[in-house]
């Protein structure tokens, strides 16, 4: 679950990114976030993931009050939320299989645990045959899975997706929302945040758009309404 | 279990880190061994320099003399009461015939010595002191011993060395001082350098809700295993370079003057707890310090 209450950040240089903003996201719900660039939905992701402090206001994820938590409760904190970036962010030195235990590790699970649970992920976002490959060795497409496989294998109460499917054509993108719904359906809450239209439009989804800092429209009609449209 | 499971596996972890980064664990190794073998060769040098002045000092005898008169057998028993003072190291009687032949020896002998009576000299205690640093107080003492004539001190021989060695000692702590930030500036440097190098990995650990404990660990048994490589290698270099410097001394016959320190004997369990303790503090804290930045993500 995510709540913000009249969230507003300014960074030090002044620039204020998020103005008063609030939002609320119920358990199992799919969300996608859209804007154009500089909207400040990369700032609600820093903030979800506290990177950053609110200047003011409140924010609440999974049970934790991120204007308010301790240093040392955040690791905790995000091993309830996984993330997934348009960069993957893979560990280019460790196979696909130890990509996915890693998050296993961190939260001290043991050998038979991650045998049992990261095949079973793998084979969930379509990997089973690449645990031994290295991410230069699969295409973008099979990393953006791991990425997504490494998110899920903790099984965390939600998946904040930055851009997903920014490095992938049209037809893997496609396969990448395709994965995000059926995760959802299995009860994860997901959010999307993108600004690719058609993609959105294709999903017919709750569509939560910003613009200068300010949320300019929230509606269940899965459409992607921005001033192009 | 559950703690002893994840401690083996950062500790694999730390392995294999300081083997996949091999080139930048090259670079933190040949820096620390760079500055602790520039530590132990001056470490070493100042010893031998301290060891020659304790050694020059030690000459500085200190001689009592027996009144004139007294037979052998009641100056021996001044040599008993002058043993017994706590900062007498060692003291030897010398006949007062011994001291007169010793000084016509040292005069060239000749005529003019001849006919010399064996008690024109005084019976004396030839005395080593602990500490000269006491010698004035020492002699003070001496010569309320009863059958003391008079002493012959060197106060201003001792002054001096005592002087010389207080400059070395200071010098000594300086340098090593110095060498020891620069050493340490040279590899948080280069750990900063090999951090940097996996900001990425660390940020990764971070968003996956890795704790910092958890992250820095590995870090730490990599430093630690530096640090080791790096004392161990130390080690050897500076014993190696030590030997040799030492044989190319003793075989020169003007150098033969220096006595040099065996490494084996007297610099071997010293060097091995100062490399061991180096390398270890470089190795770990300049990891932890060099880490820090990079955890507040």
């Amino acid at each position: 679950m995510i709540d913000f209450k009249n969230v507003t950040m300014v960074y030090d240089a002044g620039n204020r990114a998020l103005d008063k903003i609030s939002l609320h996201i119920d358990d199992g719900e799919f969300v996608f976030l859209v804007g154009p660039s500089g909207s400040g939905k990369s700032t609600i992701i820093r903030l979800l993931t506290a990177e950053i402090e609110p200047t003011s206001g409140s924010i609440a994820v999974n049970g934790y009050q991120l204007e308010k938590i301790k240093k040392r409760q955040i690791p905790y904190m995000r091993r309830t939320v996984g993330v997934i970036f348009q960069d993957f962010r893979l560990i280019e030195n460790k196979t696909v299989f130890d990509n996915v235990a890693f998050s296993m590790r961190v939260v001290g699970a043991s050998n038979s645990q991650i045998k049992q649970r990261v095949p079973y992920v793998l084979d969930l976002v379509g990997l089973e045959n690449r645990g031994r490959r290295y991410p230069n060795e699969i295409s973008g497409g099979e990393q953006q899975r791991v990425a997504i496989a490494r998110a899920l294998v903790n099984n965390p109460a939600m998946i904040i997706a930055d851009e997903p499917t920014g490095n992938l054509d049209p037809v893997r993108s496609y396969e990448i929302m395709m994965l995000l719904e059926r995760i959802n359906a299995l009860g994860t809450t997901v959010m999307v945040v993108t600004h690719e239209r058609e993609l959105v439009n294709r999903f017919t989804k709750r569509v939560i758009a910003i613009d200068e800092g300010h949320i300019i429209n929230d509606g269940m009609d899965g459409y992607y309404i921005n001033e192009e449209s | 279990m559950k703690r002893v499971r994840k401690l083996g596996y950062l500790f694999k972890e730390g392995v294999r880190n300081m083997i996949t980064h091999g080139f930048m664990s090259f670079a933190a190794i040949c820096v620390t061994v760079a500055c602790l073998v520039i530590i132990g060769s001056f470490s070493s040098i100042l010893y031998n320099l301290s060891n020659m002045v304790h050694t020059l000092e030690r000459q500085n005898q200190v001689t009592a003399y027996v009144i004139y008169g007294y037979d052998e057998q009641t100056a021996k028993t001044v040599e008993t009461a002058i043993r017994k003072l706590d900062n007498v190291e060692e003291a030897n009687f010398e006949s007062g015939a011994v001291a007169g032949r010793r000084f016509i020896d040292q005069q060239g002998g000749g005529e003019a010595y001849e006919g010399i009576d064996e008690d024109t000299f005084a019976h004396r205690i030839i005395i080593t002191l602990k500490d000269n640093s006491k010698m004035a107080e020492t002699k003070a003492l001496l010569e309320q011993i009863h059958g003391v004539d008079h002493v012959n001190a060197r106060e201003e021989l001792a002054d001096g060395f005592m002087t010389i060695q207080k400059v070395l000692n200071i010098a000594s702590a300086a340098i090593i001082l110095i060498l020891l930030i620069v050493s340490l500036f040279m590899i948080s440097n280069t750990i900063k350098l090999a951090m940097y190098d996996r900001r990425d990995e660390i940020g990764i650990m971070k968003m996956v809700g890795a704790t910092n404990r958890f992250i820095r660990f590995p870090y730490v048994i990599e430093g630690f295993l530096i640090g080791i490589i790096a004392a161990t290698l130390a080690f050897f270099i500076d014993w190696g370079i030590y030997n040799l410097i030492a044989n190319q001394i003793q075989n020169v016959d003007a150098l033969k003057l220096f006595e040099i320190v065996s490494f084996k004997d007297r610099l071997l369990l010293p060097m091995v707890a100062t490399f061991g303790f180096a390398g270890l503090f470089v190795g770990v804290f300049g990891s932890v310090m060099s880490i820090r930045k990079f955890l507040d993500v």
